[in-house]
């Protein structure tokens, strides 16, 4: 294919229609039975889908694991009653300081790797990728489905850590070395971090071909007139956020496998000579490595993974935020622009996550400064989404409630940056509480907020089906609140010194006085956790009951509500011709206040 | 609804303003400093949040008022306006110098802090060894130099004189730790297979906490030490004493 075209890739499009949303190829859904519609499928959408839950799943299991850790800081070493007895039965109850560690370590490792970045490149990337640029599938269709089934491969892996001897992995999410290479250090670094490895290795790739696969689409698979600067915000977003991966994720990888050989076959790429691990010291062939070694590569995609869990998120908002607002998005170059630069800066900032490790005087004032620059194509787009709304004719829909409270939210975790990206003040604050604090409003009050207004905007297209929105609003309201008074106050914890990581901040005499506030964040923690259920019955009645939706519910103006709801295999029943940018909003956009990006090819 | 979303926005910046003001009354703020370069860390801190503040205030109010005015008409069309270059520029140029003075501001900062030609020339000397999950300390006794056969060696205590420059060499047997002490503002990684320097001026005598700052293990909740800054007269009477203490138990040992 040298230029590009939506014409069909293996599959044949249903002819132009007039028929009402749904006709298209649905019915033949139910033809194929459940295990060849749900389980053996190449259609880009049931694959979002497979994406959609599992990663909500590590999603609500990273979530419980977060309520054991709240507990623990809340009341250290105390009997947990219910579920105590069933997980923490061998300790009499109580959470032991190992796996204490475990469970931090898991946590961070479930939401990062299996949560959020699945969630947004795996779910959204393979539902709406091909929808909003106008094709019927993915550029490799089986390519995709193997990348969702080695996804779960990996996803396998971690959790078998589990069930190991010695248990999961304790060295934290950042796995540093020695720490985690030497099995002698913690009880986690046996085959509990063997299992963690493999698992983001097997991660590594999977993610390297669903990005591989986004990339192209979109290169490749436009639908007749649509120009790079007619693709919506969301399209850009993950297309961008895709290519970080491609660019950065393949160092992790092989620092992954470094690391697995440090471990299985004894080499030493991350460990030092002459070291003493619990008195013995470790066997390792020609130890002469650097711990600091898996720090850069360890944050050369890590750090960039940051970007490409919110790039993709910014994109929904810019979308979400448009539409309920009925206006166009404010300056649509400069948040193109904006979008290609915080990845391309993405990639030269992650030595300020190694300020205090002895990283050189030099290296770190180079690494604050590209570090400040990175702030500012944030803080336009800030600007711009406040722009975008204003003098707009708000719908407050559910969707646009939580796309509000992200960009809000998105705010104080950016500004709370400013602290950590002055190298003397992180000095102070980093390994604190307020990292913490700092990374939760990134992701938690901007990321999964950004996934709950996408969910409210798009489940009705893969379902067919509208979700309440009275109930939608409550579970925004609820989450808003809760989510502040859980980490809000962690930026206190951090500024009075208290360090992450810990389990029992009272052994210090410094953190004594800060035990009501950790009890309060615990008490928040366990409400927002519990007001979730109204989205889980929000979604599971909208399944079962909820109001057929038309093709276009929000009058909006992107190619996906141009395709049937829940688009059939194929996606669009007519061949679609773009004529117009992705934004067309307001008194200029013709009859009535929109103007579909789409018409039909004659 | 319609009001209250531009309310909630308005209620969350209250609420983060409220929060932030009354932390300090509350003791919920920064540990009273103790180093000489806590000051203009301290002072860095509060000039960026003064940014913070001023930055997050503008862009609630904007956004309540856009919010608020926008959900409450409903009549006739937005105006489609695709954008604006000379407000683009604008809050590019805002932004940027604002981001730009913060990074010059902390230069001279970092700079004592972290580089080597900062390092006092003298100063009393220390070593710091950290293993799991425990920090050792070797002082140099009576005559000033480490590594001799009168250096005094300590568990979970450091001792050091007030007033004056202090320089640590941290080392790590097994894995990687981090040498923080909060009163202090100071936090620099051990990291096994290299040794690694610190240096400070405590102001005044006192008993600081030694946190380590660095997943280290199960037991890095507990990694906890001291460090004991004595007046001068004190800290030579401390040096005078460690070295009978050890001639006595010497004499003792080869009986």
């Amino acid at each position: 294919m040298s230029a590009p075209t939506n014409e069909p890739v293996g599959c044949a499009m249903s002819a132009p229609t007039n028929e009402p949303a749904g006709r298209a190829l649905s019915d033949h859904h139910a033809q194929r039975g459940f295990l060849r519609t749900w389980i053996i499928t190449v259609d880009h959408k049931v694959i979002g889908i497979q994406y959609l839950v599992a990663s909500s799943a590590m999603l609500l299991f990273g979530g419980l694991l977060a309520m054991a850790i709240r507990w623990q800081l809340a009341w250290p070493w105390t009997e947990m009653p219910i579920v105590g007895q069933l997980v923490f039965g061998e300790s009499g109850r109580v959470i032991s300081p190992a796996a204490y560690t475990a469970l931090f370590t898991m946590h961070g490792t479930a939401m990062v790797f299996f949560a959020i970045l699945p969630l947004l490149t795996g779910a959204f990337g393979n539902y709406l990728v091909p929808l909003l640029v106008g094709a019927p599938d993915m550029a490799f269709p089986r390519l995709n489905s193997a990348s969702f089934w080695i996804f779960l491969a990996a996803m396998g892996l971690f959790l078998a850590g589990f069930f190991v001897e010695g248990g999961a992995a304790d060295s934290g999410w950042t796995a540093y070395p020695p720490l985690a290479t030497l099995p002698s250090a913690a009880p986690g670094s046996g085959a509990g971090q063997t299992l963690w490895l493999l698992a983001i290795v097997v991660l590594g790739v999977s993610s390297v071909l669903n990005s591989l696969n986004a990339v192209v689409t979109v290169v490749k698979m436009r639908a007749p007139g649509m120009t790079w600067m007619r693709l919506p915000l969301t399209v850009w977003g993950l297309l961008v956020a895709s290519a970080l991966q491609l660019a950065a994720l393949p160092v992790l990888t092989a620092g992954g496998v470094l690391q697995l050989s440090d471990r299985i076959v004894g080499t030493a790429f991350y460990t030092p000579a002459g070291l003493l691990v619990n008195s013995v010291a470790p066997e390792v062939a020609g130890a002469g490595g650097s711990p600091l070694l898996w720090q850069h590569l360890f944050w050369f995609y890590s750090h960039p993974a940051v970007y490409v869990m919110v790039l993709p998120a910014m994109g929904f908002v810019s979308d979400i935020l448009s539409v309920n607002a009925r206006k166009p998005v404010f300056g649509y170059k400069p948040m193109v622009w904006a979008i290609g630069s915080i990845a391309g800066l993405g990639l030269i900032v992650w030595g300020h996550h190694m300020f205090t490790s002895g990283l050189g005087f030099e290296m770190g004032r180079a690494f604050m400064l590209s570090t400040m620059l990175i702030a500012l194509p944030s803080a336009v787009k800030t600007f711009n989404w406040i722009a975008t709304i204003w003098g707009g004719r708000i719908r407050l829909t559910a969707a646009m409630c939580f796309a509000l409270g992200f960009v809000a939210l998105f705010v104080i975790g950016g500004l709370s940056g400013l602290w950590l990206a002055a190298t003397p003040v992180d000095v102070y604050l980093h390994d604190t509480y307020l990292v913490v604090a700092h990374f939760h409003y990134i992701v938690f009050g901007g990321t999964v907020l950004a996934v709950f207004a996408a969910l409210h905007h798009w489940l009705p297209k893969m379902t067919g089906r509208a979700l309440n929105e009275t109930l939608g609003r409550w579970h925004f309201l609820g989450t808003f609140v809760a989510l502040n008074c859980v980490f809000l106050p962690m930026h206190q914890l951090g500024i009075a010194g208290m360090i992450r990581r810990t389990a029992d901040p009272s052994v210090y005499r410094l953190y004594e006085h800060l035990a009501p506030l950790n009890r309060f964040v615990t008490w928040s923690a366990f409400v927002l956790a519990a007001w979730q259920l109204l989205f889980v019955v929000n979604v599971l009645w909208s399944l079962r009951s909820g109001t057929r939706v038309g093709r276009n519910p929000w009058e909006a103006t992107t190619l996906e509500w141009d395709a049937p709801s829940p688009p059939g295999h194929g996606n669009f029943d007519r061949d679609l011709v773009v004529d117009c940018g992705p934004y067309e909003y307001g008194d200029a956009a013709g009859a009535r206040d929109f103007r579909p990006q789409a018409r039909a090819r004659t | 609804m319609r009001h209250l979303a531009g309310l909630l926005v308005l209620a969350l910046l209250a609420a983060v303003v409220a929060w932030f003001a009354l932390s300090p009354q509350l003791g919920w703020w920064l540990p009273a400093p103790a180093s000489t370069i806590a000051h203009p860390i301290d002072a860095l801190f509060d000039g960026i949040t003064v940014v913070i503040a001023i930055g997050f205030a503008l862009v609630m109010m904007l956004l309540a008022w856009a919010v608020w005015r926008g959900a409450r008409v409903q009549s006739g069309r937005a105006r489609t306006s695709h954008g604006h270059l000379g407000l683009e520029l604008l809050w590019s140029g805002a932004i940027g110098a604002v981001l730009v003075g913060i990074a010059y501001a902390q230069l001279p900062t970092w700079a004592a802090l972290r580089d080597p030609n900062a390092m006092p020339k003298d100063g009393t000397t220390a070593n710091v060894i950290a293993h799991q999950w425990a920090w050792r300390f070797e002082h140099p006794g009576a005559d000033g130099q480490l590594g001799t056969v009168d250096d005094v060696e300590t568990a979970s205590e450091l001792v050091v004189p007030a007033g004056e420059p202090v320089l640590l060499t941290l080392r790590s047997r097994d894995v990687i730790h981090s040498f923080f002490v909060p009163e202090m503002r100071i936090k620099q990684d051990v990291v096994p297979g290299r040794a690694t320097p610190l240096w400070f001026t405590i102001e005044r005598p006192g008993t600081y906490e030694v946190v380590c700052a660095e997943l280290c293990g199960f037991g890095h909740y507990a990694m906890a030490g001291r460090v004991r800054a004595l007046a001068r007269p004190e800290y030579d009477a401390w040096v005078a004493e460690t070295a009978r203490a050890r001639n006595t138990s010497g004499a003792e040992d080869a009986r």
